[in-house]
């Protein structure tokens, strides 16, 4: 049996029916293409700043934090679920690190010594664990719409921002700014600047963290069991239940992963802006949720990809600056530029995936 | 006893608010055999799997694998016990590929070898002989082909017990056929198969042994040979039943003018559904059917009469006036009336109670600016939970509480509130128990002796030759025949479903 | 075992009652509105005071914790019964209203002060502005509503748009000029915010009643509850009975869009200005938490308004009673958090479920022991 299925494979086309793409990959064809056709048409239209592979790495370095998060928000939207605390955990990451490394700044009768860098990012990962999971645990367990739950973390979170430190501060920590100065030099696309000098290319330690962070998610959620069960749970939760995968839990592990996300999203952010205050990151979760959405995730569930998120981000950025750079710089054309493009981007995942539905039929 | 007991459920109990949904129920399932479990809908069938499979808890009794006690809380543990299961919904996830569909859940390890699954899946189709690629979607799938999946994926994971759970209502034939050597090739092998179905005729097929429940409660456990159909019917039933029989007597009675002018008449009416366009008509008192195997168009069909799907032309004619149906609204305005073959996604709003449920399309003629009064609401839906004894504890029921065989008699009751001229029922009895669908029959008849048209659609011959005095036979989108009289037999009517005619 | 079974009949009859109560929707926000008056009353009764209070101008106005409830509460009440609606026919809620508040305020201002940014006088009459406020909204609105009936975005996704692009489209109107309306220039437009010179009760109470009572009569005497909880449960269903569920969600969004206008006329009212970054800020999660707190399903289907409303009122009491224990405005968020989550997870189907079992298996051990 086996054997006569080898010899007879390379005519396999016997069904004369291509597989087809599924849902997941044809958005990320579409999201990949979009942004390669956008980035080089700002390259050609908008000459050298685009041309310089440093404008590019400053768009990773400014939106490393972004990455994260939008990476955290795809897990919980392949589930079927939503996190709409992530920018307020965010803030709050940013504003309880900040005091404490600046604690002897602040409250110098109480402490002398300032904190450690490294302990601030525990206290990161803590928080952002803490939210992730009381907030999975109310949605997975106690099957409350996650939409309400995540809504109160955002409520809670910004509360407690404020609780914690009211004003904005930058922060002093020699130690911290140590790190935060650390660049790494990416070899051989550095550029000569009008001195004539050549100035190397460089990235911060967050997108080392954003880049390792997509590509362990990808695998994730590629190849590993857990990471195909977000899928099956997303597509039909009872007949993911009924397949033997334990939906709760599935639920579960993609709230806290995205929690712990968002915590590591909030240190990479304080590292990028070195400062703690309540307005932080004010509407991350939005932005992350539309990054998501361009890079090819339906909020429906079940349809996803990380790489994806990953273009996502960049595209949402990348028309950021293009429109700062076309000289239209009234604060209001920025947000309806977004907003148009993620009006047209749900108009074409609608009507392709309108269009497939029929054909199937 | 010939051989050992592979599965012993003793004394299980199982209540929902208000309902003892099974009481005391024994269930016994030795090694290679095909063991059918009957009942009405609402005896306890589902549930008794359910809670087999952990999807419930249950609320007393023990099973028993292989002599040992076991307790399953969830599917993932009644898959890791050896009990596989095959849903009468297919509960696969539509987002997923075929293969994935079929592996997923019960890999060994966290990571997944696409390469491997992919061939794996591949020889499984092969042999199996379904129409699918393991790398296409699963919702790019038609209904059918979904169904054989899961049955490809239960049965590729060596169980010891394995579920049918009416797998069989959206297959055809051939699907059918070959289901059944499946099943008796595992059989062979020493797998203990449940096998829970509506047709009668598949259980006298395959099956070794019957076990019977009827409210929530075990009737009995018998031998195939010792229990004749009309002994089975009547055990499921609690009742003799000898009214199967003479159903059509009252049907021949009703002659119908043929020279009259149709009650609806439609011209190459053609739909974007892949159906060529067609000529039909029905009259005053007329039952008439449609026939054809599973994805023949006969749904389809109706829908374009009903304006359900998009029509794209011909011409309609409702007592020899033209008129225009592009919508159900228009339809409904002419008194044309369609009862949707998928009872949960298309005919029940499943959270309204069965009152609103009923005045729905009454209400929806009235128009969005008359809403009926809650008196007159109360007062019809009383009339008719009378009129077609409907089983609800009141009329503020959600219709969703109430069994397979009462919501459709809801439905039923939505459709002749409104007053029917023409009344389109597309498979009113799939999926329900025998007395209801007896009930369902007489009405049908009664309608058309009232001087009401009505096109009944049934997968099941027999049931279309009681009550249909003209059938049109569809195959592959096309009308290829039209049979009345002398030529309403079983064998004619396969005749030209598989073209030995044209 | 056996007594067991024997327990489960009576103990249906007797909890019967109670269970039945309970299951009523609109007893959440009751009970919540009722904690906050049991912890008012036992925390300080002064809460409940109201008094006459003279105004500048010479006429008495009521004064008080309850009143401002009462008198801030209007637009959140406002919006919960367009987004009630919303949420019962397209399954999802708008979180576009704060952005598109700022839309219609913007709208006000610019019909009445025109390109003056602080004009002698009204460019136009007062009613003319609100009709063009409420046009322009329910256009936003069918804009929503067409991306999720026609288009079948999911709502917060569709609205994330409006979200977005909403507060720059408002700025972009006035040309982010911060417009004024002194009282030299018209006394009448802060009327709607604020009082009306003679009646001690603030104008925006009268606005929300009247909304509460016009949506009563569309209830009561047009099929709306029906269409929509039908197209919410079951569209296809709903289509083959001949409703047209994309008209019916487009509906709802456009009855959204006017209720829109209004809270957005009664906020620019209020101060006689705008600020379009901060008008309406964040008031999109509080009518959503009006909405769950009224116990209706955010997934669609059935809704009860009165329910809805009453969450409202919920929400700006304890708003209110935090600021008055000195709680600064930007802390109360997270009390308002913590009270969330106490109330969604007390009424939440599982937790529910599980205090009955727990319930029924106290009451039978004890019944146990009596009977040894």
């Amino acid at each position: 049996m086996l054997f006569t299925m080898n010899t007879n494979a390379p005519q396999v086309p016997k069904l004369k029916k291509r597989a087809g793409l599924t849902d997941t990959n044809l958005l990320l064809i579409i999201t990949i293409a979009v942004f390669v056709v956008m980035y080089t048409c700002a390259v050609a239209f908008l000459g050298e700043g685009f041309a310089k592979p440093q404008q590019f790495f400053n768009i990773l370095n400014e939106n490393a934090y972004m990455i994260i998060l939008s990476c955290g928000m795809t897990l919980v939207m392949i589930t079927g679920g939503i996190d709409i605390s992530v920018g307020q955990v965010t803030s709050l990451v940013a504003m309880c690190c900040a005091v404490y490394l600046d604690r002897n700044v602040l409250y110098p009768d109480k402490f002398s010594e300032p904190g450690a860098p490294f302990v601030a990012m525990l206290i990161a990962l803590g928080i952002g664990l803490g939210f992730g999971l009381v907030q999975g645990f109310l949605v997975a367990y106690l099957e409350i719409q996650p939409f309400i739950v995540t809504l109160a973390g955002l409520f809670f979170a910004k509360g407690m921002t404020t609780i914690v430190y009211a004003k904005q501060f930058n922060v002093a920590n020699e130690a911290f700014k140590n790190v935060k100065e650390t660049r790494i030099e990416v070899p051989g696309l550095g550029s000569t600047n009008r001195l004539g000098n050549y100035v190397p290319a460089y990235v911060e330690i967050g997108v080392i963290v954003a880049i390792l962070i997509v590509v362990l998610l990808f695998a994730l959620l590629r190849w590993t069991k857990t990471g195909r069960s977000f899928y099956a749970v997303g597509g039909n939760n009872q007949s993911a239940n009924m397949l033997g995968i334990n939906v709760k839990r599935t639920k579960f592990i993609a709230h806290v992963m995205c929690g712990l996300l968002a915590g590591i999203g909030g240190y990479v952010f304080f590292m990028h802006v070195g400062s703690g205050s309540p307005s932080h990151a004010s509407g991350a979760e939005m932005n992350a949720i539309a990054s998501s959405i361009v890079g090819g995730t339906m909020l429906t569930g079940g349809v996803g990809n990380i790489a994806g998120t990953f273009f996502g981000v960049l595209s949402m950025s990348t028309i950021k600056i293009i429109v700062a750079s076309l000289g239209l710089d009234e604060a209001w054309w920025t947000n309806i530029t977004v907003a148009a493009m993620l009006c047209i981007f749900l108009l074409v995942q609608s009507i392709i995936l309108s269009r497939k539905n029929k054909a199937k039929k | 006893m010939e051989k050992s007991s592979l599965l012993e459920m003793r004394g299980i109990c199982k209540y929902f608010p208000n309902v003892r949904a099974l009481e005391q129920v024994d269930f016994t399932l030795r090694e290679g055999e095909i063991h059918a479990l009957m009942g009405e809908n609402g005896a306890g069938k589902s549930t008794l799997i359910k809670v087999l499979t952990g999807v419930y808890p249950k609320d007393g009794g023990e099973i028993r694998l292989s002599g040992k006690h076991v307790s399953i809380r969830s599917p993932q543990d009644a898959q890791n016990a050896g009990i596989s299961t095959v849903y009468q919904e297919i509960t696969l996830c539509p987002n997923l590929t075929v293969a994935e569909n079929m592996f997923i859940g019960r890999t060994k390890g966290q990571l997944t070898n696409w390469k491997k699954i992919n061939t794996h899946a591949g020889e499984l189709l092969d042999s199996l002989g379904i129409p699918a690629l393991p790398q296409q979607q699963l919702g790019s799938c038609s209904i059918a082909v979904q169904q054989m999946v899961a049955i490809a994926r239960a049965v590729d994971m060596e169980c010891k017990v394995l579920i049918l759970d009416e797998p069989t209502s959206s297959l055809d034939e051939q699907e059918v056929e070959k289901l059944f050597k499946l099943m008796l090739s595992l059989k062979k092998k020493g797998v203990g198969i449940i096998f829970v179905t509506h047709f009668l005729e598949q259980v006298y097929e395959v099956c070794d042994r019957i076990t019977v429940l009827r409210d929530g409660q075990l009737v009995g456990e018998y031998i195939i040979e010792d229990l004749p159909r009309v002994k089975l019917v009547s055990k499921m039933l609690g009742k003799e039943l000898d009214d199967m029989a003479d159903i059509k007597s009252d049907a021949d009675t009703a002659k119908i003018d043929y020279s009259s002018t149709p009650v609806y008449e439609a011209q190459k009416l053609a739909g974007t559904t892949g159906i060529k366009p067609f000529d039909f008509a029905i009259r005053k008192g007329e039952v008439n059917g449609f026939t054809g195997l599973l994805g023949s168009g006969r749904s389809e069909c109706v829908r374009a009469i009903y304006g359900a799907d998009k029509v794209t032309g011909g011409i309609v004619k409702m007592d020899g006036k033209q008129i225009n149906i592009t919508k159900p609204l228009d339809a409904m305005k002419h008194g044309i009336f369609y009862l949707a073959e998928d009872r949960k996604r298309d005919g029940i709003v499943g959270d309204l109670s069965v009152r609103e449920n009923i005045i729905l399309a009454l209400q929806v003629l009235k128009g969005f600016f008359r809403p009926i009064s809650r008196a007159q609401a109360e007062a019809f839906a009383d009339e008719y939970i009378k009129l077609l004894k409907i089983k609800t504890a009141s009329s503020d029921t959600p219709i969703k509480s109430l069994s397979g065989g009462n919501q459709q008699k809801v439905i039923l009751a939505r459709w002749l509130l409104a007053n029917p001229i023409y009344l389109i029922l597309d498979e009113p009895t799939r999926g329900i128990d025998i007395g209801t669908k007896i009930e369902i029959q007489k009405l049908v008849l009664k309608l058309a002796a009232e001087g009401k048209s009505v096109t009944f659609i049934s997968s099941e011959i027999d049931e279309m030759l009681r009550t249909c005095s003209r059938l049109i036979v569809m195959r592959d989108g096309r009308v290829v025949g039209e049979l009345s009289g002398e030529d309403l037999t079983q064998n004619k009517i396969m005749a030209t479903i598989a073209g030995g005619e044209s | 075992m056996a007594t067991s079974q024997n327990l489960l009949q009576p103990k249906q009859t007797t909890g019967g009652i109670v269970t039945k109560i309970f299951s009523k929707q609109i007893v959440i926000p009751l009970i919540a509105l009722m904690a906050l008056v049991l912890f008012n009353l036992i925390a300080d009764p002064s809460f409940f005071h109201i008094t006459l209070k003279e105004t500048n101008d010479g006429y008495n106005v009521l004064a008080g914790n309850i009143i401002s409830v009462i008198d801030y509460g209007s637009e959140l009440a406002i919006l919960a019964i367009g987004m009630t609606l919303v949420t019962s026919s397209s399954g999802g809620q708008d979180i576009s209203v704060g952005a598109t508040i700022a839309i219609a305020g913007s709208v006000v201002m610019r019909v009445l002060c025109g390109e003056n940014s602080a004009p002698t006088e009204l460019q136009s009459s007062i009613i003319v502005a609100f009709i063009v406020a409420v046009i322009v909204s329910m256009l936003f609105g069918a804009f929503n509503g067409v991306l999720v009936a026609y288009f079948k975005i999911q709502p917060m996704v569709a609205t994330l748009i409006m979200f977005t692009a909403g507060r720059s489209i408002a700025g972009w109107i006035n040309e982010n000029k911060i417009m004024n309306i002194s009282p030299e220039c018209s006394r009448e437009f802060a009327y709607f915010g604020n009082n009306i010179p003679g009646i001690p009760v603030p104008t925006p109470v009268f606005i929300a009643a009247a909304c509460m009572i016009i949506i009563a009569l569309v209830l009561k005497f047009t099929n709306l509850r029906l269409y929509s909880q039908s197209v919410g449960i079951n569209p296809n269903s709903s289509k083959l009975n001949g409703i047209n569920p994309q008209t019916v969600k487009l509906i709802t969004y456009v009855i959204l869009g006017v209720c829109v206008a209004v809270a957005g006329f009664i906020k620019v009212s209020r101060l006689s200005t705008i600020n379009y970054s901060t008008i309406g800020k964040d008031i999109e999660m509080d009518v959503i938490l009006a909405v769950a707190l009224g116990g209706n399903p955010l997934g669609g289907g059935k809704f009860n308004i009165t329910a809805s409303i009453i969450g409202a009122y919920v929400i700006q009491m304890l708003t209110t009673t935090l600021t008055k224990y000195d709680v600064k405005s930007t802390e109360i968020p997270a009390y308002k958090a913590i009270v969330v989550i106490i109330l969604v997870v007390v009424s939440a189907p599982v937790v529910r479920q599980k205090m009955t079992q727990l319930k029924k298996k106290l009451t039978a051990s004890k019944v146990g022991k009596e009977v040894s």
